[in-house]
């Protein structure tokens, strides 16, 4: 009677689980259990204002982002999504406000400092090397933690040699990662443009970020293509326990990859939850439908 | 030699100990396990099977594409005296269940969360299974599946299993008997449920030596093992004559990669059902289309010598040295660069069999001076049974018969004796009453007969033959593969169902080949939305209808096949597939059924209307189903009567 009462017990726990971990893991089938565990806020956007000369870019914004989940930022179009990318991202600098990441504040950061913190983005328009081969293309993702000399380099020498294979090693294992064996000496201009997201998803990757901004990873995608890349972007999530911070238009992707959504409208915010939680939203619902008066 | 395979590898361990075994290309490079490695590897896996309980005489399936780790668990499977089973990774999860229930399987060796996620699926309907162990752990770190573990769990376990008894594993490999069973297959089979085809070591063995004496094969072979390991044509090169010969099997990256892999491994024994040589092919010919019209016509002057000069060099014919000289030339040009992109350059013995193949396709590879040959087999008979000798390949024989094998012919059926027979089908004595008489023939089930030079001709299944009934042909006789065939041999058309026996005259179904046909319209700036739409485009209809008369025409001149001349056909809105049971595994299509799933369009071919809409289910890669309609145009056809005939 008593291990009856148990089993009972541990069946509640069992159910409650997915519940809290979000629901971006609920379509899995039963026999996966829930792995990923929503850690404390990696990163605080606090009361972000972006303004480009009389234009509000963006008004007061803030949210924040837990370790290891997926947080989607959606919104109309110019509701200010890509903006408030950038300026995680360094690119734009906004007037007021802060973010803090890892417990660092700050205001001005330029790129650079940003990918040397650990994040990592991917473009909307795709911004890879088309001349240049794929494996090339992701290896320009390590640059920043190539330590020789350029000379070294360029003579493929001593340390430069031992440390062009250790970098070799990691961008293969995310082409085998990303199944794109096939096309690892190819001109990425000539693959379809499905497979160069791809490629720039890996690129992203090479950074081994512990933050992962992704600006709408499936745009201009067939199905097909989205599924996969739905797929890619979970299994980062899981295999390596990457943070994803990603903007999309595509609703019922967002609603089946993230664990919590914010979404903006005309600069400012006007939901932050649970995909649930966000489909419920009047104003939501207001700004992606209208209203009729 | 009567051995078994784990007998055989320790034997290669013990002589050569460090020479490459099997390689595998992982993260971008090849990495080879040596003998010395493999047999120890196998030594843990079969301590680990021996700790999870597996018994003697106990089926083990296997799943996947070739990895070496796969290979070595059939060996550790084998070294307990287990039986593996290898079954097709492409297979969806509901044709696992009979295979499965049918062995009472109670293991399972897994490639990867694909496969894993297939056998959970029907877990239910299959109660023994109870161990299931993965190679590739990617996406399945999270599972919680009773009884699953990793190969590498397995390992370990093996390696404690074996520390604590020591011996036991090497005392079964001693114990075992070449009599023993060594390996089950299951047919694919065109009708009814698969049949497990019981072979032993000796007959395993017999015949991959038979085949190894005949081509003097060494152990400094390279062989490329792409083809799926549950066939046993795949088994028989890439295990039984590894284990045989001592070669090295190489195990491409992935599905997708083969072409690629193939270059850089240059094999130097290789097999390809003639699909696959024709899909090399196709993709050159469309690589020269897109070529400067200069080197256009380099190519093709240097073919046009080339299919003259190259099959009587390598059959040894005499030629004069004008034509010597320039064959010489144009293999400095384009035939030894050619070999090369194909990555054929080192070839030394090509086969291929499973299926005819085109003349002109046949002659295409002897010309360039690839020694592609038939062997004539099947699964039954351990394969090799007939092959072809060096310098006598012809396109329309199969070969002669190797050493050890006798061939009948009985009320024109071939009947095959040979130490490589199957044991039996298992568990199913009628079946295998049908095919293995008392005094030790095999019934092939093939339709064919011996020439002069005794090479072994074949020219359907026995079954299959038919007859024409009223209407002018009334009587004649039809031989629906030797159609199918002749429609296949273009480019353009990549499956062709032949209907006939027993009706006034013959109707088609035609599959086009989308690489080619979308080829062919993007160079008539030709617009299409998909397959469907690409099918059904006036155009490509009239295009079919060119490659059917020729058809028509090609068995107008042959008395006896005239009346198998194709009056009517329609080209299907989708490519016909093993998923929805209309091919074979192994791409065979399968008449019947599909003449009874698709009974609204062969009736409306017969009946004469000129247009029938069609509306069937159709079957997904991951198992879902969906709807596909589509409304289909019939196609008359020229046929060639008995005057135009003469004129051919």
């Amino acid at each position: 009677m008593s291990s009856d009462i148990a089993a009972g017990a541990h069946e509640r726990i069992d159910s409650f689980a997915p519940a809290t971990v979000g629901p971006g893991i609920l379509d899995q089938p039963a026999h996966v259990g829930a792995a990923r565990k929503i850690g404390p806020v990696v990163l605080d956007v606090r009361n972000i204002s972006l303004r480009f000369g009389g234009v509000k870019a963006l008004t007061d914004i803030s949210f924040d982002v837990r370790e290891h989940e997926i947080r989607a930022i959606i919104g109309p179009n110019g509701a200010g999504k890509s903006s408030m990318l950038n300026c995680i991202n360094g690119v734009y600098q906004p007037q007021e406000g802060s973010i803090t990441l890892r417990g660092r504040t700050f205001r001005h950061m330029n790129s650079r400092q940003v990918a040397e913190m650990g994040i990592a983005r991917t473009f909307q328009n795709l911004a890879l090397f088309k001349g240049m081969s794929v494996l090339d293309n992701i290896m320009t993702g390590r640059n920043l933690r190539m330590k020789s000399n350029l000379l070294l380099q360029a003579l493929r020498v001593g340390p430069a040699q031992r440390e062009e294979i250790a970098h070799r090693e990691v961008v293969e294992r995310i082409i085998d990662f990303l199944e794109i064996q096939p096309w690892r000496k190819t001109p990425v201009g000539r693959l379809p443009y499905g497979l160069q997201k791809r490629v720039d998803l890996g690129r992203a990757l090479a950074m081994e970020p512990q933050l992962l901004l992704l600006d709408e990873p499936m745009a201009g995608m067939n199905v097909e293509e989205k599924q996969d890349m739905s797929r890619f972007i979970l299994d980062v999530n899981d295999e390596f326990g990457t943070t994803i911070v990603l903007i999309e238009h595509d609703m019922g992707v967002v609603m089946d990859l993230s664990d919590r959504v914010v979404v903006l409208d005309y600069g400012r915010k006007i939901g932050d939850g649970t995909p649930g939680e966000v489909r419920a939203n009047e104003e939501v619902i207001r700004a992606y439908l209208g209203t009729s008066h | 030699m009567p051995s078994t395979f784990p007998r055989l590898l320790l034997e290669h361990a013990r002589r050569r100990p460090d020479a490459p075994a099997l390689r595998e290309k992982d993260f971008g490079i090849w990495q080879a396990l040596t003998w010395g490695q493999v047999a120890a590897l196998v030594q843990d896996l079969a301590g680990g099977f021996a700790a999870a309980g597996m018994k003697r005489g106990q089926h083990v399936v296997v799943v996947g594409e070739n990895r070496p780790r796969l290979y070595a668990c059939m060996l550790a499977a084998q070294a307990i005296g287990a039986v593996p089973v290898p079954l097709y990774q492409d297979a969806v999860a509901a044709e696992f269940v009979f295979p499965l229930n049918n062995a009472e399987v109670e293991f399972a060796v897994l490639e990867d969360q694909e496969q894993v996620d297939k056998l959970v699926e029907i877990r239910e309907q299959c109660p023994r299974l109870s161990h299931l162990w993965f190679d590739d752990p990617r996406g399945l770190r999270n599972y919680q599946v009773a009884g699953l573990a990793s190969l590498d769990a397995l390992i370990e376990a093996g390696r404690a299993f074996n520390a604590q008894h020591p011996g036991y594993v090497n005392g079964l490999i001693e114990s075992a008997q070449p009599s023993d069973v060594a390996a089950m297959f299951f047919t694919s089979g065109t009708t009814g449920n698969p049949k497990g085809v019981v072979h032993t070591h000796a007959s395993l063995i017999d015949r991959a030596t038979a085949g190894r004496d005949f081509d003097h094969l060494s152990d400094r072979e390279e062989v490329l093992a792409y083809l799926p390991p549950a066939w046993i044509g795949q088994n028989s090169f890439s295990y039984a004559q590894w284990l045989v010969c001592g070669y090295v099997v190489n195990c491409p990256e992935s599905a997708s990669t083969v072409s690629i892999d193939l270059k850089e491994i240059g094999p130097t024994y290789y097999f390809a059902p003639p699909r696959i040589f024709e899909g090399l092919l196709t993709s050159v010919m469309i690589r020269m289309e897109d070529a400067s019209a200069a080197k256009r016509w380099l190519f093709h002057r240097c073919m046009d010598l080339a299919r003259r000069v190259g099959p009587a060099l390598m059959d040894r014919r005499p030629v004069g040295f004008a034509d010597r000289a320039l064959y010489a030339l144009g293999n400095l040009l384009i035939y030894g660069p050619l070999r090369n992109t194909l990555g054929l350059s080192r070839v030394r013995v090509a086969y291929t069999a499973g299926e005819a193949i085109g003349p002109d396709l046949f002659t295409f590879y002897r010309a360039i001076g690839v020694n592609l040959k038939q062997l004539y087999g099947s699964t039954e008979t351990a394969v090799f049974v007939c092959l072809q000798p060096d310098h006598q390949a012809r396109p329309d024989t199969v070969g002669v018969p190797i050493s050890g094998v006798e061939i009948r012919v009985d009320d024109g059926e071939v009947l095959v004796r040979s130490p490589g027979l199957l044991k039996e089908y298992y568990k199913n004595p009628t079946a295998t009453a049908e095919v293995k008489t008392a005094d030790g023939w095999y019934r092939t089930g093939d339709a064919g007969f011996l020439d002069e030079q005794g090479h072994l001709l074949i020219i359907d299944r026995a079954k299959d033959v038919g007859r024409i009934k009223g209407g002018p042909d009334d009587g004649a006789m039809f031989a629906p593969k030797y159609v199918e065939n002749k429609l296949k041999f273009f480019p353009y058309i990549k499956e062709a169902v032949a209907f006939g026996d027993q009706r006034e005259r013959v109707c088609a179904f035609l599959n086009i080949d989308f690489e080619a046909v979308s080829n062919w319209a993007e160079h008539r700036n030709l617009p299409y939305a998909g397959y469907a739409d690409l099918a059904a485009k006036p155009e490509v209809l009239e295009l079919m209808r060119e490659c059917v008369e020729k058809v028509n025409a090609d068995l107008a001149a042959n008395e006896r096949l005239a009346g198998s001349q194709i009056s009517r056909f329609l080209v299907l809105h989708k490519e016909l597939d093993a998923d929805d049971g209309e091919l074979t595994r192994t791409r065979k299509v399968r008449r019947g059924h599909i003449g009874q799933k698709y009974a609204v369009l062969v009736d409306a071919l017969y009946e004469g209307r000129e247009r029938q809409h069609i509306e069937k289910q159709v079957r997904f890669e991951d198992g879902r189903t969906g709807m596909v309609a589509a409304d289909l145009r019939m196609q008359e056809a020229r046929r060639f009567g008995r005057e135009e005939r003469k004129a051919a």
